[in-house]
């Protein structure tokens, strides 16, 4: 088997290397691409913009709350704050970032790709994705201020009469732009996996960042379009006189937390399973060894898919309308799924070579925050523990947990893809610093507000002079923030100080997928050649032929029915 | 299977003390003590498994760290293993379920019972009035109006809004209901301690949301009928059936003033 | 073919039990159909997948011992360049600011839509690129 373990380096089918190489230059290139990797590095650099206009609002929020009673901005300003904060984060940032930022240049490449299936969709997801952020924080400058009623806008405070003002229809028409701009990525990302695949490169071969976008993608596709939906019938209800939501005209105001839940919680694993994708890739990379229970890795995500559609309501339990059982034994399965990922991950790097770069802490930091937020959010699966922190910090802290888990997660995914696709790696010893301040920021930040919230403190309070006590753990939330803060800043500094100084390289990693196979940055098309595909690692088994992943018992190798493949 | 799986928590249950309370309180009233025990079980269990699992990651990073050159061999699978780690979850899990059905059961359960009190929330403020009487209690924000209960008595509410959604929590009961508008929510509480206990609205509810307080007030049921007599105000009963902002009760009700609104 | 099929086919399934069992247990309506169509988006490609994977041979992706040469050919076209893009996302953002500022942007709005649409679709049939 000698020339599938030394595979003869092929020159991909047709040559899509050499054209188009005469298009415009300077803006009219960046308006006019449809190269998957430029798109991705514009969803990219927007995202992390949006990051740290999301973490400024957040800042202030917490300066707000270092005292009890402060008057750093008014009742009506916390409130479009909190709003925007929770909005950006969750609509402009970790979405995007995750599927139309990472996956976008990534998951062609990873699978042998020359882009994605649909380019030029592919740039009208940026488009839509950045006029919805411009439209949304417009807000901030219309007379009646921005949307104030959560990021969940929750019926029937979010109707005409309670929350009047171009914010609110400006945060409507955002979310609707950004809401296309996700489905079609998700279709895009759908129909890349599934019809552009490099030969050989069988579903059971591929990465599992890639598998992870994969369900990521269908997840899009259930999802969005409710939200979609959920959005014009509040518009109609805003500015046509109907009464969907609403008491008065026979409506049901439950019914937008149904609507607007299923389609956020299935969101919630649209933010997370990208990142536990990155994860998952740099784990196995740094221990120089495959990723552990591949396939039990992949059935976890499609179970975590599979059940991310029966749990919305567990948001609603304090309602008193839903079903509780079902919903509380629906999520706290998921749990297990979860569970198998963290485990896989730990026996990833069980008897492996950890190299502790930037990357690799980064992740490990992730699976550490995440799993801080994964048992808490097992107490929230519960109906009376649910009614017993419902709408508390403890709540606040939980989904904290898990988002900045989320952001430790991209930032490995940047500091680990980062020379990909610029071709210059960022500075470890500053990365190393920043990894300190965030990961120790984020603990700091979340574990007071746990507390606060088993002492009663509610979300979304601007003042608490009525519980002064709250002050010290208060503060120290805001200790936490602030470290964070400071973590954003040494990223930006890394990014000032390595400009273009450290040339990567084309596999600086000693990494296992395509995606190192090819040059840093990848040609236009990104392949000038392809190794042969043999399992989920063909730059791995193309540099270390003597190394490969050992099957289990009589099972060799995955989705692949001879035997022989793997027989070293 | 339901009540084995209840018999850890029910062994939490019976050596309460000797549990760490893991920052919550077993609260005044008959649920609230149940969702306290219930939450030291999940507690237990959280911190085992958490330290379990960090234990496992502080071993694998500090012991396999890269000393060499050297491929690790290229282990992919363990199956006995990856069933272990499948199994035991499935198996926790479903005793935290049965676990939180005994708890669920108790708190939805409407037993039968005469001391009934409505609660109508709205825009920002609480409003208690006690059917077959004509005592109302009403106040805005800061006001903090205060419902009265007794003691040890089942004691049944109807919760509503007038407006948007609001959050009805009070903190030392463990529990807290939205108050939709459209939807009568009715719960039992049952205390069993005397007390005054803060509430708040919980549910982003507009502007005055952080100030949205209330308190509940158990006594001694001669206390609260005596305070039932006291209370009663005919007029203040017809008027509440008009509308909600023109009251008068017990407390006068004033629009949200320049230092409750905090500027 | 047939691994993206089951896939798909076996998400529809699991919903439509999951659909199966909340809505009678519940008789709640909302959530039903919406498990419904979840149901029917795992169904419908599915199905097609499973439709196409008994009719065509397996594809060099989905071919264990696939060489690169063996896919060697024209894979698909993609597109060059191309200003269209830029032009439907101006549209759809004049489109959903006449929902707050006024019924007039539609004009400017549709106008640059129906622009790109004609733009785009003619660019694509000229297939002048790849």
């Amino acid at each position: 088997m000698t020339d599938v373990l030394n595979p003869p380096v092929t020159t991909p089918s047709d040559d899509h290397g050499h054209e188009e190489h005469h298009g415009p230059t300077g803006i009219l290139k960046w308006i006019t691409t449809t190269d998957h990797k430029v798109i991705g590095l514009s969803y990219t650099v927007t995202s992390v913009l949006m990051l740290v206009i999301g973490g400024l609002f957040a800042e202030i929020i917490r300066f707000q709350l270092a005292t009890p009673n402060a008057n750093l901005v008014s009742l009506a300003q916390y409130n479009e704050l909190f709003t925007m904060h929770g909005s950006v984060m969750i609509y402009l940032f970790a979405g995007p970032f995750a599927f139309g930022g990472l996956a976008n240049i990534i998951v062609p490449i990873q699978i042998g790709a020359p882009d994605m299936a649909f380019p030029r969709l592919n740039a009208l997801s940026y488009w839509l994705y950045l006029t919805g952020a411009i439209t949304m924080l417009a807000g901030f400058f219309t007379a009646g201020g921005a949307a104030n009623f959560g990021w969940v806008a929750y019926a029937p405070l979010s109707n005409s009469i309670n929350t009047p003002g171009a914010g609110a229809d400006l945060w409507i028409g955002g979310l609707l732009l950004t809401g296309f701009s996700a489905i079609f990525t998700g279709v895009n990302l759908t129909a890349t996996i599934f019809y552009l695949r490099a030969p050989g490169m069988t579903m059971f071969r591929m990465p599992i960042f890639t598998w992870n976008m994969l369900v990521t993608g269908i997840l899009i596709l259930l999802a969005f379009p409710v939200l979609t939906a959920g959005l014009v019938m509040l518009y109609c209800d805003r500015h046509f006189g109907t009464h969907i939501y609403s008491v008065t005209g026979g409506g049901v105001p439950v019914l937008w937390q149904h609507i607007f839940w299923f389609w956020g919680h299935p969101e919630v694993y649209i933010l997370a399973l990208p990142f536990f994708g990155m994860v998952t890739e740099i784990i196995p990379v740094f221990s120089r060894k495959p990723v552990f229970g591949y396939k039990g890795m992949i059935f976890a995500t499609l179970s975590i898919a599979a059940l991310s559609l029966g749990v919305w309501a567990h948001h609603m339990f304090t309602t008193g309308v839903v079903l509780l059982p079902f919903f509380s034994i629906m999520s706290l399965l998921i749990a297990v799924p979860t569970g198998i990922k963290i485990f896989n991950w730990i026996g990833t790097m069980w008897r492996g070579q950890i190299w502790f770069s930037t990357a690799m802490l980064m992740a490990i930091g992730f699976v550490v925050t995440f799993l801080i937020g994964g048992l808490t959010g097992i107490y929230l699966a519960s109906p009376p523990l649910d009614f017993f922190t419902h709408d508390t910090y403890f709540v606040v802290a939980h989904f904290h947990s898990v988002v900045m888990a989320l952001v430790l997660g991209g930032m490995a995914g940047l500091y680990y893809w980062g020379p990909k696709i610029t071709g210059y790696l960022l500075n470890e010893r500053y990365g190393k610093i920043q990894f300190w301040f965030l990961f120790i920021g984020t603990q700091v930040f979340t574990f007071p507000q746990y507390l606060l919230g088993l002492r009663g403190m509610p979300r979304r309070v601007a003042i608490y002079a009525h519980d002064p006590q709250w002050k010290l753990l208060n503060d120290w939330s805001t200790i936490g923030a602030i470290l964070i803060g400071v973590s954003t800043l040494i990223f930006v500094v890394n990014v000032a100080v390595s400009w273009k100084k450290y040339p990567a390289g084309d596999n600086p990693w000693d990494a296992h997928t395509l995606e190192w196979f090819t040059t840093s940055p990848p040609p236009h098309h990104n392949f000038y050649r392809l190794p042969q595909i043999r399992s989920e690692r063909p730059t791995w088994d193309y540099n270390h032929p003597e190394h490969r992943s050992l099957g289990h018992g009589k099972h060799p190798g995955l989705g692949d029915p001879h035997p022989e493949v793997v027989e070293d | 299977m339901l009540r084995i799986a209840a018999l850890p928590v029910a062994a939490v249950a019976l050596s309460g003390c000797t549990v760490p309370a893991f920052g919550a309180r077993p609260g005044p009233t008959t649920t609230s003590k149940s969702v306290f025990h219930l939450w030291q079980g999940f507690s237990v269990g959280a911190m085992v498994i958490g330290a379990f699992v960090v234990l496992l990651i502080l071993y694998a990073v500090l012991r396999y760290r890269r000393k060499g050159d050297a491929i690790p061999k290229q282990t992919q699978y363990h199956i006995p293993l990856e069933m272990v780690y499948t199994v035991v979850p499935i198996l926790i899990v479903f005793g935290l379920f049965a676990a939180t059905l005994v708890v669920e059961n108790k708190e939805v359960a409407n037993p039968k019972t005469n001391v009934i009190v409505d609660v109508n929330a709205f825009q920002w403020g609480w409003k208690f009035s006690y059917p077959g009487t004509s005592t109302v209690v009403v106040g805005q924000t800061t006001e903090n109006p205060t419902m009265v209960i007794p003691v040890n008595t089942d004691v049944h509410i109807n919760l509503t809004s007038t407006d948007v959604i609001h959050g009805f929590y009070v903190k030392a009961f463990n529990f807290s209901r939205y108050a939709l508008p459209g939807v009568d929510n009715q719960f039992t509480i049952r205390a069993v301690n005397t007390g005054t206990f803060f509430g708040q609205c919980t549910q982003l509810c507009g502007l005055y949301h952080s100030l949205m307080y209330f308190q509940v007030k158990v006594v001694t049921m001669d206390q609260y009928n005596s305070w039932l007599s006291n209370n009663s105000n005919p007029s203040a009963a017809q008027a509440s059936n008009t509308a909600n902002q023109q009251q008068t009760s017990t407390h006068v009700p004033s629009k949200p003033t320049a230092s409750s609104g905090a500027n | 073919m047939k691994a993206e099929a089951k896939l798909m086919l076996g998400l529809g399934l699991f919903f439509g039990l999951m659909c199966a069992v909340y809505w009678n247990w519940s008789l709640e309506n909302a959530g039903g159909v919406m498990m419904f169509a979840g149901m029917l988006l795992g169904f419908l490609p599915g199905g097609y997948f499973y439709w196409w994977s008994r009719r065509m041979k397996a594809r060099p992706e989905d071919d264990p011992y696939a060489t690169q040469a063996g896919g060697a050919g024209v894979i698909g076209s993609f597109p060059g360049t191309s200003i269209w893009p830029f032009t439907m996302g101006m549209g759809a953002f004049l489109v959903v600011l006449a929902l707050v500022f006024g019924i007039w942007f539609l004009i400017p709005g549709l106008g640059l839509v129906g622009w790109a649409v004609l733009g785009g679709t003619s660019e694509g049939r000229r297939g002048g690129k790849v």
